[in-house]
């Protein structure tokens, strides 16, 4: 990929993070800070690892509701949010949820 | 306007850090300083309000994507902004943005309440939407009229 960064401290605590809680069967990491570095809130803010998008697939996550899920998270990155994470998008599926919309 | 509070903002997470990866380890987010006085704030904000959205800005000027989108999805529902909903502009109270986080234990904003319940933020948010279940609660509290049926029977 053209546009692909070098991975920076947060990217790869998300990463280990995840990886060894939820075992994923896919784990992607998008860093979409640029988009957002001109926002109110990132004004003095130097860190170019603030706001990410991730999707999950995970056998982790069944039975449970997408607010379990996103808390499991949540609260497994709890120094990175401390570090200055500062949004999170999650999409977080099962394997069999994602075999029904590829099937759909 | 908020230059200053954004800054100071900014100063605060290291030191926090330490103090915090002191005294509490692996704990969650939620252990910080939620005042009585910003823990009745919201109790009272998510019991008497059946629609309450914590987010960043203004429904009319929201100051982030993610609390835009949520403001869109409600108007799209069909909630009457003006009379059903409730917010708080969390750029605006340093302490209630701080204080909702923990008392969610939820890391980031927007964060909606629905009759007192924590609902979730933008993506949950956003697949109650698609899935259609956001629509049934909003009928369930009276936040929203349900939608006529297809082929009305004139």
């Amino acid at each position: 990929m053209a546009s692909q960064q070098e991975e920076g401290p947060v990217t790869t605590g998300i990463r280990s993070t995840l990886t060894e809680l939820l075992n994923p069967v896919s784990l992607e990491i998008v860093n979409d800070s640029s988009k957002h570095a001109h926002h109110s809130a990132m004004r003095g803010v130097t860190s170019k690892e603030t706001h990410f998008r991730v999707s999950v697939v995970s056998e982790a996550f069944e039975g449970k509701t997408t607010m379990q899920r996103h808390r499991m998270i949540y609260t497994a990155l709890t120094s990175e949010f401390d570090a200055g994470l500062h949004a999170l998008s999650l999409n977080t599926k099962t394997p069999a949820e994602v075999a029904k919309i590829s099937k759909a | 306007m908020s230059f200053l509070r954004t800054a100071t903002w900014a100063l605060r997470p290291s030191s926090q850090l330490l103090t915090r990866r002191a005294v509490l380890p692996a704990t969650s987010f939620a252990v910080r300083h939620l005042s009585d006085s910003t823990k009745k704030t919201i109790e009272d904000a998510i019991h008497n309000n059946k629609l309450v959205v914590f987010m960043k800005g203004t429904p009319d000027m929201p100051q982030c994507g993610f609390s835009r989108a949520v403001m869109q999805i409600l108007t799209v529902q069909g909630v009457d902004m003006k009379k059903s909903l409730k917010t708080f502009n969390i750029l605006a109270d340093e302490e209630l943005r701080s204080g909702i986080k923990e008392y969610s234990s939820w890391p980031t904003i927007p964060q909606v309440y629905i009759n007192g319940e924590f609902i979730g933020g933008c993506d949950i948010m956003l697949n109650l939407h698609q899935s259609g279940e956001l629509e049934s609660m909003l009928v369930k509290e009276g936040l929203v009229e349900p939608e006529p049926e297809e082929n009305p029977r004139a």
